[in-house]
Order: structure tokens, then sequence, then C-alpha cells
């Protein structure tokens, strides 16, 4: 890494502090046009079945194939049921799509974690577990929440199906550079206060379009304290803050989760890469476009009020009050929001109730976020109000880990659903969906109309709290539970 | 893809920020392997008054009547009026094709999110970007006046209203130019064929576990 950014400085002497953006970027620079239109080079492509159909179709007209093979991998997760797959997919239109990745995975020689492997999950719980995401790669796939990749020191960024179809075809995108946030949260968390709840207030203080044309590294005390876990939850919603891509820079803290991981370098190779990946972070005086700063001390358990991961709150605050907001779009906005969320200004967050809670999604389905929503559930049983309240692991490697330390048992004991691995009720693309009206506490990414089954109202919260909501059946500050 | 040079197009107005793209193309629609079609389940649970499944007729499904694009007098409209961060959410291309379906060639609004506005210009959508005042002026003019037309030049990087009034827009010179002549990327690309090839050699000498 060091030696192509060094490359690209030609024969300067000096060298510019650079962030690690500039790093990663420069390292994977084919050829770039003087108004900065660039062939970037991708080092990983991740596949699934919802935007690769149409990208597979385009390669066969145009007689195209995978420019490298081994740079892709490839898992159905969208579309798969959460429920016993012994028959396979009941809704026909599913089934067709996830047969259509599997006959183009063979076709084109790409490797696929099939439904029934136990590798099985959701693509950006599945590319870290397995060590196919690595520092200093490249790494895109077809869906926004690609962001995931970031927190180890990877750019990573989601792409629409054409893109997909370019990166098969040329193993490049191209692309434009974006701007640069630095947003650092120095400090500690209080207990019961995780990284979901720091990702949910920096949306909050930056807005949904705060991130729109940068990249953004997180960085400061308290994302160096988090686990690999806990940085893939800040990263994967760096994209609903509008960003083309988050990151964190490489700690010991990212090569100890790699180590041994199935796709990852081994021996010689091992210590080479290491070696590289020690120089991915932003030089100290490196410059940025633009940095927030959050005290960690001040961040309170979230629980998102509206229909955009913008409309938040601490756990112990009061749904707000439209009339107060200056903006007149933005007020419209909100009491769009309230009405469809069925809720009046000035009423306490800890007062709503949901009906169903759904833990699981690539932001929060890693065994940690199953840990901390088992410690909450442990010996207790859900309210009587809570319809359903479901676990989806994020991959079969996660199910089976949780089930050795007996996380299952815990929470089946408590009333909760046990499930198998998939995107679920994130975006509810297969059965697991809110009915018209119903109100779910879900550790998911999107509170968007809709966004769980139509007419379904979503607050957005961390494992922990929504295990707290699923106990007490309403919200809960999960520091007094 | 289809080339943009000029349009002149009527104008619809969606008043809402965040218009995200799990409300320009819900879910459900998303198991289609196919590209096309998308257009009568655009903005499906605001335009219908019932639930939508992929392969409905929905030339009897019920309408919203207070949906903008459900009145009779933007019927046919080629360009989208739109508020701040619009096409937020997933990289589903199904949103751009679902408009394309439906006959929108261009959006204009203040913001859009990164994913959606590069999807766009992979088909043949121009989204243009003006400042939040000049779109806050256009809505007041589309709603005035039945029947608003505006006029599009994308090699002069101009919108003009019926009145004269010009506004000018950024527009990326290369995805200008893929737009005016209709190019494919990929074709683009593999022209650099050999400097794909060469930079992969050096990848490969420098960091050899990514080539395992």
């Amino acid at each position: 890494m060091r030696g192509e950014g060094a490359e690209r400085q030609g024969l300067k002497t000096v060298m510019t502090a650079k962030t690690l953006y500039d790093k990663l970027w420069d390292a994977h620079v084919v050829r770039a046009e003087p108004e900065g239109t660039t062939l970037l080079y991708i080092d990983r492509h991740l596949v699934h079945e919802v935007t690769s159909p149409q990208a597979f179709e385009g390669l066969r007209l145009a007689d195209r194939k995978p420019w490298r093979v081994s740079a892709n991998l490839a898992v159905a997760d969208h579309n798969v049921p959460t429920t016993d797959r012994s028959h396979g997919i009941a809704d026909p239109v599913s089934r067709i799509q996830v047969e259509t990745l599997d006959q183009n995975c063979t076709e084109f020689g790409i490797t696929e974690f099939h439904m029934d492997d136990p590798r099985q999950g959701i693509v950006h719980i599945v590319g870290p577990e397995q060590g196919a995401t690595l520092p200093g790669m490249t790494v895109v796939c077809g869906d926004s929440h690609t962001s995931t990749h970031g927190a180890f020191g990877a750019l990573a960024f989601g792409i629409g199906t054409s893109e997909v179809e370019h990166a098969l075809a040329t193993q490049c995108l191209i692309q434009k550079k974006t701007k640069s946030l630095l947003i650092r949260v120095e400090g500690q968390l209080g207990a019961g206060v995780t990284a979901k709840d720091i990702v949910l207030a920096i949306i909050g203080v930056i807005g949904t379009s705060g991130g729109n044309g940068y990249t953004i590294e997180f960085a400061g005390q308290a994302i160096r304290a988090l686990s690999m876990e806990g940085r893939m939850t800040v990263c994967n919603m760096a994209i609903e803050a509008g960003a083309r891509a988050g990151l964190v820079a490489v700690d010991q803290t990212t090569i100890d989760y790699i180590k041994g991981r199935p796709y990852a370098p081994t021996a010689a190779l091992w210590e080479q890469a290491v070696a590289a990946w020690r120089d991915l972070k932003s030089d100290a005086d490196a410059k940025f476009d633009r940095s927030v700063d959050l005290d960690a001390a001040t961040i309170q358990p979230q629980v998102t009020w509206g229909t955009s991961p913008e409309m938040v709150a601490a756990v112990d605050a009061r749904v707000p009050d439209p009339d107060a907001e200056t903006d007149p779009v933005k007020r419209e906005g909100m009491r769009r929001a309230l009405e469809y969320m069925a809720l009046t200004p000035g009423m306490a967050i800890t007062d709503i109730r949901p009906d169903k809670v759904f833990i699981g999604s690539c932001t929060n389905a890693r065994i940690e976020d199953l840990r901390a929503a088992a410690a909450v559930a442990r010996g207790r049983k859900i309210a009587d109000n809570i319809k359903i309240a479901m676990v989806v692991p994020g991959s079969g490697l996660v199910k089976r880990q949780a089930e050795q330390e007996g996380l299952d048992k815990i929470f089946i004991a408590a009333g909760f659903e046990w499930r198998e691995p998939g995107c679920s009720m994130c975006l509810a693309m297969n059965a697991d969906r809110l009915e018209p009206g119903e109100r779910c506490a879900s550790t998911s990414n999107r509170n968007f109309e809709g966004r769980q089954g139509q007419g379904g109202r979503t607050h957005l919260v961390s494992p922990a709290m929504a295990a707290a909501a699923a106990i007490a059946g309403h919200f809960v500050d999960v520091r007094n539970f | 893809m289809q080339a943009f040079t000029l349009l002149d197009g009527l104008v619809a107005p969606l008043d809402r920020a965040n218009v995200d793209t799990d409300a320009i193309i819900p879910k459900q629609f998303l198991k289609s392997i196919k590209r096309s079609g998308f257009g009568p389940n655009l903005f499906d649970e605001w335009r219908y008054l019932d639930h939508g499944e992929p392969g409905e007729d929905c030339s009897n499904r019920p309408l919203n009547p207070d949906f903008v694009l459900n009145q009779s007098r933007y019927k046919g409209a080629e360009i989208l009026l739109a508020r701040d961060n619009f096409g937020c959410g997933s990289s589903r291309e199904h949103a751009p094709w679902a408009l394309l379906d439906y006959g929108f060639r261009a959006i204009i609004a203040p913001s859009y999110a990164d994913i959606f506005f590069n999807n766009c210009f992979k088909n043949g959508i121009l989204p243009i970007v003006l400042e939040a005042a000049s779109v806050a002026r256009l809505f007041q003019e589309a709603y005035e006046s039945e029947g608003y037309r505006l006029s599009i030049d994308l090699a002069a990087q101009i919108v003009a209203t019926p009145a004269g009034e010009v506004f000018g827009f950024d527009v990326d010179g290369f995805r200008k130019h893929c737009l005016l002549n209709g190019l494919d990327d990929i074709g683009l690309s593999l022209q650099h064929s050999a400097e794909i090839h060469a930079y992969e050699e050096r990848r490969r000498q420098r960091s050899p576990w990514l080539f395992q």
C-alpha cells in the first residue's frame, strides 16, 4: 500500500500528509483524467440476489465474462426465509431470484454460499467473518450498507446494478473522489450505551444529508475503544448520514479480528500484509475538508421517533413539536412523520409501546449484538403486548456461535423466536414483516415509511434497547433496567 | 442507454424532503429479475390505496386522489421537481428504472443521495441540482400555473422557464459526455484494458495476499 502511494507521488521528495481516504484512493487509481474522473480498481466484489440478475444478464447480452472471478463472493440474503428451510422458499418470485443467483454463479464460476451452507448469511456479515474483507481493499456490493466494511480500513461503498455489471466486467469503477469528513468521538461511553447509539447520535447531529459528498472517517477514543463489531455498526450507518463511505483506521483490534479467518492471508503473507496494514491511518497532520466533534460521555441510548434516521432522540427525551421548527420543509416533514408514526408532540419516548421487536440486520446481528440482547433478556419474559419478538442472527456461523454460548436458550425461554440468518424484517422482502399500523422496536438501519412492511412503524434502537423494550412492553432506558 | 440532449417537459412537483428509494419503489417489486416494467409501481404505497404485489395488473387498483402524480394536470410529466436529499436509502437501481419507465427523464432538486444520483446517469436520467431557493420558486410556479413546463438543455447546462427565466446548472464533464451521446460506460472502460492489466500486475507484486 505504502509503495503504491509513494509511486503516485512520483519524484516528489516531500510527502504531503494524507488522510486514510487519500491513501486508499491513491492506491487504487488505474488511470485518472485531469478533471478527476478516475478508473478505480476494485479488490473485492460481494454479490447478492436482488441487485445482480440484471447485471449478469448484461454480461451475457454483451458476451462478456467477469474480469477476475476470484474477486467475487456471492450469497443470497434478502429473500431467504428465516424459518424452516427444508422445503425451500415458498414465495415463487423470491425463489426465482435466489435460483437465478445460483445459476449465474454456476455459469460464471463465482463462489457462492448457498442457502443450506452454514456460512450463508447477510452479505455484510459474511464478508468480514470470512476474512474476505481485508484492510486496504476496495470493496463494493450492490447494496448501500457496503459502507460496513470501512470498519477494516477498506474503502467500501454501495453501487447500483449498472456498476455491479461494470465491476464484474472490468474489475474497476468510474469514480470521482469525495471530500473528507472527520468525525471524532472523544471520551468514554457510559455503561449501556453502544456503537448504535453513537451512530444514531451522529446522524441526529449532522442529519441524513450531512455526509452527502463526503467519505467519513470515524476517529477518537470512543471509536478506538469499540470492538470490530461495534465499528461495523458505526460504518454501516454512514450511508444513513448520506456519506459515500465510512472508515475506521486499522489498529491491533482490526488485525486481531482478521487473524485466522478463512480468506485471510497466512504465514509469510500474513506478516507482509500486517506490515502494510499498519500504515492504514490518517497522517497526524492530514487535512480534512470538514470535521465534527462529539463527546461520548454525553451520548445516551437513542430511539428514533420519525421516518428518517435523523429523527432521533435520547430515550429520556420527549417527541419533539413540529411547531418549534423554523424551517418550513422540515416542519412539514416532522408533521407527516408524526402522523405516520401516530405519535403526539411532547409524549415521553418511554411511553411508546411496540407491537413487535426485531433483533437482526447487517447493522446489529453479530455475536456481540446477540450477547448484549441476551444479557437483557436473561431470566425475563417478553411483555404481553409484544406479538412477536424475533432474533435473526447475521449468519449461520453467528447462529452456531450463539448456540454454543447458550444464547438461543436464553432468548427462547424469554419468549423470543430464534430464526435462521438473513436480512429478514430489516426490509421485509421475505415473509417477515409488519402489518399496517404495527409498531416495531428494531435494531436495523432505516425507519422509512413502509420499510418493514406497508404501514409499519419502525423505531431504531440498539440490541440491548430492543430487548429491554420487548421485556418492558415499552421503550425503557436500558441503563436502569 | 438513451441519450439526453434537450427536453421540454411537463413538471410534476413532489413536495417532500428525504424521499427514499423504499418510497420510490417498494421492496416487493425488487424481486423481479428484469430491468423494465417498474413504472406502474413507481411510488406504489403513496399512489394506490391498496397493497401492491409484483405481477399485479395496476389498471384497476384504487388510486390515492391526494397523491400528486394522480392529479390529471400532471399526467404525462417528464420532469420531477423534488426537495432535499431525493433518493436516499438503498442502492436499488430499480428506483431510476421505475422513474424512467413511468416517463421521467429529468429531476430537479436541491440535493440527492449519492448512489441514486450516480444510478440516474447510468440510465439516461438527468438529475439537476439547483439552489433550494430556485427550487422553491419552481415549486410555486408549478403549483400556480397548470400545464407548467420547463425546457432543459444539457449541452448548454440550462433550465428555462416559460417566462424565459434561465437557471444554469453544473454537471460533471464525463457524465455529461456519456449522457449526451448515450454511451455505455463498460465499453469505454474496456478501452483501457491494458492499463487495468498493468495495474493489476503491480498490485499483485505489492499485495500478493489479495490474489490468493
